[in-house]
């Protein structure tokens, strides 16, 4: 994922792994990671790296654990100041 | 005209899309205040999707040729706000006769309803192939999604493989924000392109938009394969390398996205929930409500429209949605006048020369889906591949697509289907030897999506057996 146009927005932080990250106002929790990283988590039974698919809430393979728990759908979940993500494969697990 | 409208009448428009939208206009016309739902965080639908608000790019760049419609269409939506009961942020995964189950920001909630227009779209139409869980592949809907929503594009250097119109105005629309196009593989034969042009007359302007997009394209001198088969999606982290064939030979290019698509399918679990009649449509390769031309499906008090009722269109969507809205307003008691509803069926049915144009432009993929190798992964939820498929076809003499899903997990996972349905149905139809009507259809079942913020256990866990 790379930023081509309408980036001139206000920086916002969060947390991979405990690493800190600078995305967006107006980004996606996806656009925010995939700009910066390779991928979201990996699958549940071969253990691949998986990156989204379809954007739109359909294909349900953009799901990011966060720190707290609870998992959210990366496509249709906008960034938010301090999220903190688990993503197994990144640097900190 | 008759009188006031009964406070019996409780109408509910899921979907605020073209579709939609203009239906909650028509209904508020008749003096109705419907409850309009979507998932979505701001109103528009997949074409006049707007960017959250942090976001300043102006319409024209935004949506280009069709930047009036959405103007308007917006517009229209804002007039409506005090006179609906919109509720953006909703999910709807159930229903059941009458009500509606929700998941919105207050949390689970259920919505009452006499009467409920069905308008939730379309999504891809993917036929997988070697490779296609790779980070850096995404849906074609998906990479406009990015740029328009996010201003970004899935790679710096993308091919589009798939078939469709989209095609060519995705690749289109990158170029111009700076990605570059490595190629355009089209499994669409030039031949069937000329075939499908006289009826795709019937809208010049759509035609003619769709010619100057590829003539801007061939002027670049962007690479389009026509009559191309994607064979790998090849990298080790991330997409590297797509393979693709055609009758010639082999082709090959570097890239790091590939976005992938043949055109739109029907989402149509609401409908199915409720009882309504399907049929299977041979021209759209899928199983779809039945419906009239006025919206009106099997089920009474149930009205269908734009592409969630079968693909034709965003203009069409709206006179589609201004139709079934008017049917429940009919149904209603309320008075319509007939000149008003027979020149949107005429203008409904105009779309629908174009579709079978289009369909002939950019037909199936066929021969596409017996080429795929057993490792290849069919279902990209549960990882399950062609061959347990096919093993299912040959040893257990499976023919109809329930009793695969019940064999090999096929459709159940979370997207229910949604991505590996048409490459599921047409191997089946390949290996038991029926057409893809008679292998039957998946069924929708609640949720009909996971819910958008769930405790890790129970989103996963509702996947298993
Ligand atoms: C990704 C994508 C890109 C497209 N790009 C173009 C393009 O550039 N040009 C073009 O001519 N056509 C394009 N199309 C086709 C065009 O979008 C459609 O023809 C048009 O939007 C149809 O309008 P609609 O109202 O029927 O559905 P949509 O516009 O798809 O609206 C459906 C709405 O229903 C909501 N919804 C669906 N299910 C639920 C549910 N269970 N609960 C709550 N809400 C729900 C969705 O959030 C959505 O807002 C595209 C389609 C897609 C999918
Ligand atoms: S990328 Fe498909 S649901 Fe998020």
């Amino acid at each position: 994922m790379r930023r081509a146009v309408d980036q001139d927005r206000p920086s916002i932080s969060f947390f991979i792994n405990g690493q800190r990250f600078t995305g967006k106002l107006g980004d996606t929790v996806l656009t925010a990671v995939l700009t910066q990283a390779g991928h979201l988590r990996t699958s549940e039974f071969e253990h691949q790296p998986r990156a989204g698919f379809c954007l739109m809430g359909a294909c349900q393979d953009c799901w990011v654990v966060t720190e707290a728990g609870p998992a959210v759908r990366a496509c249709s979940t906008l960034l938010e100041d301090g999220m903190a993500f688990v993503i197994e494969g990144l640097p900190g697990t | 005209m008759s009188g006031r409208p009964s406070p019996e009448i409780r109408p509910v428009v899921v979907g605020a899309g073209p579709a939609g939208i203009r239906a909650a206009e028509a209904l508020v016309a008749a003096g109705l205040r419907p409850v309009v739902l979507d998932e979505g965080e701001r109103a528009g639908g997949q074409i006049y999707r707007q960017p959250p608000a942090a976001f300043s790019r102006s319409r024209k760049a935004l949506y280009g040729f069709e930047a009036g419609k959405a103007e308007r269409l917006h517009a229209t939506f804002a007039a409506l706000r005090a006179h609906i009961d919109y509720r953006p942020r909703t999910l709807v995964w159930n229903a059941v006769p009458g009500e509606l189950h929700v998941m919105g920001d207050a949390g689970p909630a259920t919505v009452p309803f006499s009467h409920l227009v069905l308008a939730t779209g379309a999504t891809d139409r993917i036929y997988p192939f070697k490779g296609w869980t790779l980070p850096g592949v995404f849906s074609m809907g998906g990479a406009q999604i990015a740029l328009k929503a996010q201003g970004c594009t899935i790679g710096e250097t993308v091919a589009l493989v798939g078939t469709g119109p989209l095609l060519y105005l995705v690749a289109y629309q990158y170029t111009k924000a700076g990605a570059r196009i490595a190629v355009i593989l089209d499994s669409a034969r030039f031949t069937d392109q000329i075939a499908g042009a006289p009826a795709m007359l019937r809208q010049p302007a759509t035609l003619a938009k769709g010619l100057y997009y590829v003539a801007w394209l061939k002027a670049r001198g962007i690479m389009i394969v026509n009559g191309a088969i994607p064979m790998a999606a090849e990298g080790t982290e991330r997409v590297e390398r797509l393979v693709w064939r055609t009758p010639a030979g082999e082709g090959r290019v570097a890239c790091d996205a590939i976005a992938l698509g043949y055109g739109l399918r029907a989402e149509t679990q609401i409908a199915d929930l409720l009882g309504c009649r399907f049929s299977y449509s041979a021209a759209e390769h899928e199983s779809l409500p039945a419906s009239d031309a006025t919206g009106r499906t099997s089920v009474a008090g149930v009205y269908i429209g734009g592409d969630g009722a079968g693909i034709l269109g965003a203009d069409a969507a709206e006179a589609a949605g201004t139709r079934a809205a008017l049917a429940l307003c009919e149904d209603a008691g309320l008075g319509v006048d007939g000149a008003a509803t027979g020149a949107l069926e005429a203008r409904v049915g105009r779309w629908r020369g174009f579709r079978a144009g289009i369909r002939r432009a950019f037909p199936e993929p066929v021969a596409a889906d017996f080429a795929l190798a057993d490792d290849v992964i069919l279902c990209r939820c549960e990882e399950i591949t062609v061959g347990a498929l096919r093993a299912a076809c040959r040893e257990d003499g499976v023919d109809e697509l329930n009793r695969l899903k019940a064999l090999t997990r096929i459709g159940m996972g979370r997207c229910q289907g949604r991505m590996c349905g048409p490459a599921a149905r047409a191997l089946l139809a390949h290996h038991s030897g029926r057409s893809p009507g008679d292998v039957g259809r998946l069924r929708g079942q609640a949720p009909i999506k996971p819910m958008p913020l769930a405790p890790m256990p129970l989103v996963f866990d509702e996947a298993k057996p």
